[in-house]
């Protein structure tokens, strides 16, 4: 018999991690008996440091995470990380290796990672990945990093769900500052080109720091026009450690100029109203398919032959569900 | 709506490669399941962390060394120990004839070993994933 989903909750306020990974699952798998308990769990969270970690593929994102999480733990603080890959559209199967990056972290009962397929969400961040948040938040992380591959103008969600956004540039992997041509440029909160024993890194940050100079985004002012935040970029070496440590104290910095100004309040309020415009759009599409496939498979025949116009056909379907 | 059953591959023992258990994987995840997979070279205590952590249906054993004898009871007993008996475990790779009966006695579910047919794998999990029903 599965154990009820209130059961684990209790069990996941004790800081229960079995109860963490299986709540996940469940909220993976939507599964409508747990929807009430995620709830609950939403209302619960809210005290842990959401940051966001994006990036071409093999910008060192993993690596860094594995880097910056032990040393994060020096303090003290709990650390979860959510490693976001993304599932191949033809079998809806992924393999999920930012893991391997990560292993001398599996030992330390302080940290917690959890492997997500995006699984048809487009924006690059896996559909239950916020429940997993709060689900790591209530039971008692303090930071919570979210990787995910940056390829693409679509793939800013990360932008729109942390509190931190952090964008990895490396040296190496093309001539301009990728994070440009990735249309990822103007998300980060902070800069981190990574690689940085690498000879040619100089350049990728001289590189970074003239693109910010020229007015992207370089700083974020309050209402009396006070820069609340500078958009930095922090070099690091996942070899040598170089500017791990700088690194966090940019990051904590950040979350602490938010939590002091009103800005930080209005980009609770943005990921809010993010989450429950994502929310919303899947629950319709759920239940778009559940209450229209049968109706749909009747349809297509009479569309295909140019009988009937999806524009029609669609708004009658839509027409049919119970809100 | 159910997820994609999720299988962590782990290389347990000292043989240094790894392009069987890369094969497996790319034949699982072409199958629609989610396939974590944590490298070379891990611990019984590793693989069984990231097992839960990652609340997989499945765990893989992939062992060439000839360590099955000790390293599968240590798994087991620990997934015991951490209340995470529900864990699907199959071994893959080399393992004489006689071990098989002591290795299913521990609790391993299923051997699928070397020149098992990648159909057949498929077939196995999802077979067990099944059998074990929702949780
Ligand atoms: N020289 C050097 N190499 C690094 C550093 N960090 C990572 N690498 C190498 O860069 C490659 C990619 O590293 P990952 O951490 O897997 O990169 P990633 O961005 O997580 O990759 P995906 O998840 O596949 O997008 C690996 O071969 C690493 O060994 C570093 O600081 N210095
Ligand atoms: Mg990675």
């Amino acid at each position: 018999m599965p154990t009820p989903s209130a059961e684990l909750f209790s069990r996941l306020k004790t800081g229960d991690l079995r109860a963490a990974s299986r709540l996940m699952s469940r909220a993976e798998s939507h599964d409508p008996a747990t929807i009430a308990t995620l709830g609950e769990i939403y209302k619960s969270a809210g005290r842990a440091h959401i940051v966001g970690l994006t990036g071409v593929p093999g910008s060192g994102k993993s690596t860094l995470v594995s880097r910056l999480v032990s040393e994060i733990r020096k303090s003290g603080r709990k650390v979860g990380v959510i490693a976001i890959d993304p599932s191949s559209p033809f079998s809806g199967g992924s393999i999920l290796g930012d893991r391997i990056r990560m292993t001398n972290l599996v030992l330390d009962e302080g940290v917690y990672i959890r492997s997500m397929a995006t699984r048809g969400s487009t924006g690059g961040l896996a559909k239950s990945a916020l429940t997993a948040v709060d689900i790591l938040d209530t039971a008692g992380f303090d930071v919570i990093i979210i990787e995910t591959v940056g390829v693409g103008q679509d793939e800013v969600e990360i932008a729109r769900a942390s509190h931190t956004t952090m964008v990895v540039s490396a040296p190496g992997l093309g001539d301009d500052v990728q994070a440009i041509k990735a249309g990822i440029l103007e998300i980060a909160d902070i800069h981190v080109v990574s690689k940085c024993d690498r000879p040619d890194s100089n350049r990728t940050i001289t590189d970074l720091k003239t693109m910010l100079a020229m007015g992207i985004n370089i700083s974020i002012k309050d209402q009396s026009n006070k820069p609340v935040w500078q958009v930095p970029v922090v070099g690091t070496s996942s070899e040598t450690g170089e500017g791990i440590d700088k690194l966090i104290t940019t990051m904590d910095k950040h979350r602490e100029a938010h939590l002091t100004s009103e800005l930080g309040e209005e980009r609770l309020k943005r990921i809010a109203e993010y989450r429950t415009f994502k929310t919303a759009e899947d629950l319709l599409r759920n239940r778009f398919f559940d209450s229209t496939s049968e109706r749909i498979s009747a349809l297509v025949e009479k569309i295909s032959k140019r009988e009937l116009d999806p524009f029609t056909a669609s708004d009658e379907l839509l027409g049919n569900i119970a809100f | 709506m159910s997820s994609p059953i999720r299988v962590l591959l782990a290389k347990v023992g000292l043989d240094g490669h790894d392009r069987g258990v890369k094969v497996v994987a790319r034949t699982l995840r072409d199958a629609g399941m989610d396939v974590i997979y944590t490298g070379l070279h891990r611990t019984p205590l590793e693989v069984v962390n990231a097992a839960i952590q990652e609340d997989v249906d499945v765990l893989g054993i992939s062992l060439l060394s000839g360590a099955h004898m000790t390293i599968c009871p240590k798994i087991m007993d620990l997934l015991k120990e951490k209340d995470a008996e529900d864990t699907i475990v199959v071994v893959g790779g080399v393992v004489p004839d006689e071990d098989v009966a002591f290795l299913k006695e521990i609790g391993v579910k299923e051997l699928l070993l070397q020149d098992t047919p990648p159909a057949k794998i498929v077939e196995t999990l999802t077979r067990l994933v099944e059998e074990r029903g929702p949780r």
